[in-house]
């Protein structure tokens, strides 16, 4: 009898408390945007979008680092791609089970859970210094790409073994080679992974503030993007470097929450866009 | 004709595959490679004892700097341990509600609101705690200042609850179904079957996120920099800390070039790197004896 109520207690306690944890995360999802919206949305303005910051005319804008981002996700995935993309097809396609595929996939596994402060530090001494290209967006750029290699490379593994050895076995039976097989057969038949996976990679991209505080610069001000020494020497905050030098070093908490609050909109932007893209095949 | 025509291209692009794979196994060297090099002076000249348990960190002292980061060492420990004691049992029971409680619908829509939760950046975590957790605590516990390695523990907690939740609800969702059946045949109730059949059996999945979760806080950063305080006490859960991350990053942007405080940073560096290499290590076990079972 006694034992039958303790049952009965323990039973409901853990029916109840899966529901409880589901509803502190959440709720901690639904505090932390509410609170960013809360305070970030009365500083958002169209002006603050398009515009560069000026002390002169007292007028804030987060234009450049806007640009800054946009920057570094392009450069970043443009580097991390090529590379991404063909480790991920020779791990796969061509050597699977040897020891080289092994020491490729305790490296990408390695790298994926190293903390960004040490790719920071390498990054600031790898880039910026011994290839000369100083505190540059460019620097920031190719530590970034390191830093999301493995998130390319896992990702397009995925999508690559989910296409059906038959359609390989059929392009190898017409007599095509192996790379022959991969370009016109496996490849364009994983797109959507592999795009997915980018998604994703810019996600990180985005997120990431430690590698870029101390391998990308500072500077809020507008970059010369438009030759290509200007590309290689642009140095400056991305949105999330911006945060932090407004709500850490300037005290200016409005546009810190204004600029969190673009940073929540894009997060759920990439989100929702790698889900779709990711989902239909 | 064709064929023998195509040849060289193979050779040359299988060759082009391989060292792209390579390039990760070199970056990672690289990486180690540079650490060892930059971080071992500093070691050497401190002597590691002094180093790893020296209590005073004090850098910029002109005549007599002292580079002990056991202070540091133990908030990173204690930081991840706090993040992993409240942070594992919220998403332990989110993991469960998502892969066996929640109605299909609803979680269908909870999955992507977790992965909106692994995709807000950590500078948003960071400034959410600094405005909203810190003057809180400062409030409910009458303290002079509210940065401290509780508010950090807090912050670090919600920041693992997504990767958590991802591995535990993956590995309770490869639970075998006739498992489920057969202890809900017996007569056992849901609620029993999902705490005592089902997270038994995917224990290694579940020790997989536990150890993950330690990586995640012991390699973060950016949020707990702008919630800690930042001095390096030994750690006391309402003092103001310093973590090896946050050591790193607090002074990297101002030590000059070739210093010795520069040398020091790449040490706490090496020792983060290594820290974070036996935590690979213990993943790559707990997840390679789930394969094996």
């Amino acid at each position: 009898m006694a034992k039958g109520r303790r049952r009965r207690a323990w039973n409901l306690l853990a029916a109840a408390l899966p529901r409880l944890g589901a509803l502190v995360t959440v709720g901690l999802l639904a505090f932390v945007a509410g609170y960013v919206l809360w305070r970030g949305l009365p500083g958002l303005s169209w002006a603050l979008l398009t515009q560069e910051e000026s002390v002169l005319h007292g007028q804030v804008g987060i234009a450049p680092c806007i640009l800054n981002t946009v920057y570094v996700i392009a450069v970043s995935l443009a580097a991390a791609l090529p590379l991404g993309v063909g480790a991920a097809v020779y791990l796969t396609e061509y050597a699977p089970r040897r020891r080289l595929a092994a020491a490729v996939e305790f490296a990408a596994e390695t790298l994926s859970g190293l903390p960004s402060i040490l790719y920071a530090m390498v990054g600031s001494i790898l880039f910026c210094t011994v290839l000369g290209l100083q505190k540059s967006l460019l620097a920031g750029s190719l530590t970034l790409a390191i830093m999301t290699l493995p998130t390319v490379i896992r990702a397009t593994q995925e999508s690559l073994k989910t296409v059906p050895r038959s359609y390989r076995e059929g392009a190898l039976g017409l007599g095509a080679g192996k790379w022959r097989t991969v370009r016109t057969v496996v490849l364009p038949s994983s797109v959507r992974g592999i795009a997915a996976g980018c998604i994703l990679a810019a996600g990180r991209v985005v997120g990431e503030s430690a590698v870029l505080l101390y391998t990308a610069g500072l500077s809020t001000a507008m970059q010369d993007f438009s030759s290509l020494s200007g590309l290689v020497k642009a140095s400056g905050s991305t949105l999330t470097v911006a945060l932090y030098v407004y709500a850490k070093e300037r005290s200016d908490f409005t546009t810190a929450f204004a600029v969190a609050t673009v940073l929540l909109f894009l997060t759920v932007l990439l989100n929702l866009t790698a889900g779709a893209v990711g989902r239909r095949r | 004709m064709r064929k023998s025509r195509e040849r060289p291209g193979e050779l040359f692009m299988g060759v082009l595959l391989a060292a792209c794979a390579l390039a990760a196994v070199v970056f990672l060297l690289l990486i180690a490679l540079y650490l060892i090099l930059a971080g071992l002076p500093a070691i050497r000249k401190a002597g590691l004892g002094e180093f790893l348990l020296g209590t005073v960190w004090d850098s910029t002292n002109a005549e007599a700097p002292r580079f002990g980061i056991l202070p540091m060492l133990l908030t990173s420990l204690w930081g991840a341990a706090g993040a992993v004691v409240l942070g594992v049992p919220v998403g332990f029971f989110t993991a469960v509600y998502l892969a066996k409680a929640a109605p299909r619908p609803l979680a269908r829509v909870l999955r992507p609101a977790v992965s909106l939760l692994a995709g807000i950046p950590s500078v948003v975590y960071g400034l959410v705690g600094m405005c909203a957790l810190v003057p809180a605590l400062r409030a409910a516990l009458d303290l002079p200042a509210g940065d401290s390695l509780l508010a950090a523990v807090i912050v670090l907690a919600v920041m693992i609850l997504p990767s958590v939740i991802d591995l535990t609800t993956t590995a309770l969702e490869a639970v075998p179904r006739e498992y489920e059946e057969g202890s809900l045949a017996l007569g056992a109730t849901e609620a029993e079957t999902w705490l005592r059949v089902s997270a038994p059996a995917a224990r290694s999945g579940i020790a997989a996120a536990v150890v993950l979760g330690v990586g995640r806080a012991l390699g973060e950063a950016m949020a707990i920099l702008m919630v800690a305080g930042n001095v390096p006490n030994m750690p006391g859960l309402l003092r103001s800390v310093r973590f090896l991350t946050t050591g790193i990053a607090i002074e990297m942007n101002y030590a000059s070039p070739g210093s010795l405080q520069r040398q020091a940073l790449f040490s706490i560096g090496l020792v983060l790197f290594v820290f974070i290499l036996l935590v690979n290590l213990l993943l790559n076990r707990t997840l390679k004896g789930r394969k094996g079972a």
